[in-house]
């Protein structure tokens, strides 16, 4: 079992949990992700690692309660306990000092680009942060992001707080500068990711991103994850979670993303049923 | 009538069928995930024992990977002293009641029973299992250990050769801790294999009793990830034990093969026996199952997914095979099984590519038949295509189930392992000892893929040089050399 340390509500339906799990905090670095199993009946779901505490060995996870799995999850408590936790999976990013370097986040993908911002800039880059939400009440993590970076930029589809429009036409715009990132880093939904990857083909910019396909095992064992990349079969969770952007099948992985959509209605709305309302 | 195997004094009656075993009818079973071969009474037990010859020389125990006395625990079935049948298995045999349901004894120990020559064989397999579940159901005593030799030993992976190296080395008097990747111990017996097969009451009551052993089970540990080989040692480990297997899904790497819908039997599987999909919604994890459903592959991993389709309430499922029915893999009884409960099979032929639906999912297969060949390097026949006779399936999905390779994971992350072509870890085959000092290595993750007895067999192989090598015994490093093939 491992137990909450400590819940934060970041937006109407973003959650923070810190969790009781040492040897995933000894070892975790940006880019990583661990899978959780809410319960016995549970399902595994993945989620990226958004910090860790090595002291008090704990690792924060951040998600968008999106079906009944992360309803679970949002519904617990500081004090309770998640029954498993296994990580941390998946390659680390890249990091190097690439000289100057964007990140690019939408939606919840801000927990996920903050380590990989921090660690961009410990190896001495220039880091300029795009985050999108869509609207000011969705967005998190600012004050921390701008402790990281060079260069904070913000977007809110409504304009709200920051620009309105979307993180794509800011990017647009940090590409045309006299002097462009030397590598883009995206993470968020897919279609932003997608976006991002249209705009600096344009530019020739090299675009990372990292991929969400359902997993199952987070080892290599039963191919769910897999994606087409540069014509390849590759498995996400042990060969990735992140790419070449320029070299993945989005179409491919948006239709896998919804090959159980039907399950997953109904699995959210006896959920809701069962919880009458009150979750 | 026939002698004694022609080398037993006294002339024995020949009774030359087996005793039944009972099996739930085909149109029932595929309803449900209930076992379908029923065990043996004891009194049933007794009779099919009483049909051993005791042949002077036991050519089933030549049949067998782990050398089990076959006659004599037969002899004390007869006499129905089954405690005492049931710890003359265990000398050579921890999960008897896990063997006696998945080992192809058709291949192994029963292939070369003398009565088998020219009657049926004697029924090992289901003797074994009578055994095995006799003393489950009694709740057995653990053995008393070894005294306590100070030493600790990781074991890395929970499948039937992780579970035995661990359970040996405990007995042994050494500290032993099995980490697990999954959150449930057990390797393929938990994840791929279904519950019709062998009931996971029956792995979990084998893993209980490893447990009381002493042995301590960390699971949500991927080693190579969570903590890599040399933290081990430094964590203060003497030796380290790998039995990651074999699970990684091969794919035939044609157009249209990761179209929604087509899966590998593994992760169809894992979903459905590990995470208890066939349960949902009781269950979270869903797992969907269309109409027709064709199956890519021939052995016990493609007849397990077909049958699991049908129970998951597919309408007809077939089984794609490149040769003929003489090459398949599986064992007999669940090819039997498979036709039983109304899988179909196409012979000769493969997938060219898959074609995806108008809902943007797979819809359709395009096959290609065969021809037997001359002979290739396994000495079966080699299928060669014929050109032109290529051939559509209507498909809701397909299930690939063309092989697995080993686990990548440990040897992404120890670089100084020496590893195979394949990516297996090579391994002295006399003592399981690595390239590496202090790392020992057994089962499909050696092998590639094997069976559940050769898993055993090299757990417990390397238990005892693990035993040897921390007792200052034997040195399996003095002049470790293997030549990779
Ligand atoms: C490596 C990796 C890291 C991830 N990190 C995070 C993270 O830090 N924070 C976070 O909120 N989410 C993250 N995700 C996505 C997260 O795993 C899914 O949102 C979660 O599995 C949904 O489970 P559920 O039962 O609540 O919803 P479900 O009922 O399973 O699904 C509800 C909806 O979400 C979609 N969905 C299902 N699985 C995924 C998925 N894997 N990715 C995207 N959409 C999905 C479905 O299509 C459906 O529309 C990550 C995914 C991966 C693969
Ligand atoms: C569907 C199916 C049906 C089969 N049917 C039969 C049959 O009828 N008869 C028969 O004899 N054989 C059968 N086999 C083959 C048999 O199951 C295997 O040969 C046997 O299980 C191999 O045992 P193992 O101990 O080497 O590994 P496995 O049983 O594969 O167990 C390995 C374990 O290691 C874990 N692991 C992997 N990587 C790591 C890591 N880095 N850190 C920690 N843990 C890790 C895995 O999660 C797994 O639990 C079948 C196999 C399958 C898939
Ligand atoms: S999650 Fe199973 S192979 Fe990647």
């Amino acid at each position: 079992m491992f137990r909450i340390l400590k819940k934060e509500v970041l937006s109407p339906s973003v959650k923070l949990l810190e969790i009781e799990a040492p040897r995933i905090a000894q070892k975790a670095r940006a880019g990583q992700f661990l899978i959780l199993r809410v319960n016995k009946q549970g399902e595994r779901i993945p989620l990226t690692v958004a910090d860790c505490n090595r002291e008090r060995g704990s690792v924060t996870i951040v998600f968008l309660e999106v079906g009944k799995t992360t309803r679970l999850l949002g519904n617990l408590e500081q004090g309770e306990a998640i029954r498993d936790v296994v990580g941390p999976l998946g390659n680390p990013t890249e990091i190097e000092n690439f000289g100057r370097v964007a990140c690019v986040a939408g939606g919840v993908g801000v927990a996920c680009i903050y380590p990989i911002c921090r660690a961009f800039k410990e190896a001495g880059n220039e880091v300029i942060g795009i985050v999108g939400a869509r609207t000011k009440e969705f967005l998190f993590w600012e004050d921390r992001l701008r402790a990281v970076v060079d260069e904070l930029l913000i977007t809110t589809d409504d304009g709200s707080y920051g620009r309105q429009g979307f993180v794509t036409d800011v990017l647009r715009e940090v590409a045309e500068r006299s002097s462009p990132p030397d590598r883009v880093v995206a993470v968020g939904p897919l279609p932003m990711m997608r976006a991002v990857c249209r705009v600096t083909k344009d530019y020739g910019l090299k675009t990372i991103v990292s991929l969400n396909p359902i997993m199952v095992d987070g080892i290599g064992m039963c191919g769910a994850c897999r994606v087409t990349v540069a014509g390849q079969t590759r498995v996400a969770c042990v060969e990735g979670p992140e790419f070449d952007g320029h070299d993945v099948d989005f179409d491919e992985l948006a239709q896998r993303l919804r090959r159980y959509q039907d399950q997953e209605r109904e699995a959210l709305a006896r959920f809701e049923a069962e919880c009458d309302g009150r979750c | 009538m026939l002698e004694n195997g022609g080398n037993s004094a006294e002339r024995k009656r020949i009774i030359p069928r087996r005793v039944p075993v009972s099996r739930r009818e085909p149109k029932e079973r595929i309803k449900d995930f209930e076992e379908v071969v029923r065990g043996y009474t004891p009194e049933e037990a007794m009779a099919e024992a009483d049909r051993c010859l005791q042949c002077k020389q036991p050519h089933c125990r030549e049949g067998c990977p782990v050398g089990l006395d076959i006659p004599a625990f037969i002899a004390l079935i007869r006499e129905g002293r089954f405690d005492e049948a049931a710890a003359k298995v265990r000398e050579e045999n921890l999960l008897p009641s896990i063997c006696g349901r998945v080992c192809p004894q058709e291949n192994q120990c029963e292939e070369r029973c003398t009565l088998g020559k020219k009657y049926e064989p004697v029924a090992i397999g289901r003797l074994e299992r009578f055994l095995g579940d006799y003393e489950l159901d009694r709740g057995k005593d653990v053995p008393e250990p070894a005294p306590p030799s100070g030493r600790r030993v990781a074991v890395v992976g929970s499948g039937p050769g992780g579970l035995t190296c661990a359970a040996d080395l405990a007995r042994l008097g050494h500290a032993v801790k099995l980490f697990e990747s999954l959150h449930m111990p057990g390797g393929v017996l938990v994840y791929g294999i279904p519950e019709f097969r062998l009931p996971k009451r029956i792995v979990h009551a084998e893993i209980d009793t490893i447990h009381r052993m002493g042995v301590d089970i960390e699971c949500n540990v991927v080693v190579g990830q969570t903590v890599t080989i040399d933290e081990l040692f430094s964590e203060g480990f003497d030796a380290v034990f790998v039995g990651t297997g074999a699970g990684s899904p091969r794919f035939p790497g044609i157009a249209g093969q990761n179209l929604p819908g087509v899966q590998s039997a593994n992760g169809f599987l894992t979903r459905v026996n590990l995470m208890r999909a066939y349960r949902f919604p009781e269950y979270d994890t869903p797992v969907r199952i269309g109409r027709r459903v064709v199956v890519l592959g021939g052995g016990n991993v493609a007849m397990d997914a077909a049958r699991t389709a049908l129970r998951l309430g597919a309408e007809e499922v077939r089984i794609v095979y490149r040769r003929s029915r003489e090459e398949l893999p599986a064992r007999q009884e669940e090819v039997h099984h498979a036709e039983e409960e109304g899988v179909k099979f196409t012979f000769l032929a493969a997938p060219v590519r898959c074609l995806a639906g108008e809902d943007g999912r797979v819809g359709r297969i395009e096959c290609q038949r065969y021809e037997l060949g001359a002979p290739d390097a396994s000495g079966r026949r080699r299928p060669v295509p014929i050109p032109g006779s290529e051939f559509i399936m209507e498909v809701d999905n397909v299930i690939v189930a063309i092989g697995q390779g080993p686990n990548p994971l440990i040897q992404k992350t120890t670089p100084d392992l020496e590893i195979g072509p394949k990516g297996t870890i090579v391994v002295d085959p006399v003592t399981g000892a690595t390239s590496k000092r202090g790392v020992f290595a057994g089962g499909d993750i050696v092998v590639g893929t094997a069976t559940v007895i050769m898993a055993m067999g090299a757990g417990r192989t390397a238990a005892r040089a693990i035993d040897a090598y921390l007792r200052g015994e034997a040195d399996p490093w003095a002049n470790w050399k293997v030549k990779v093939r």
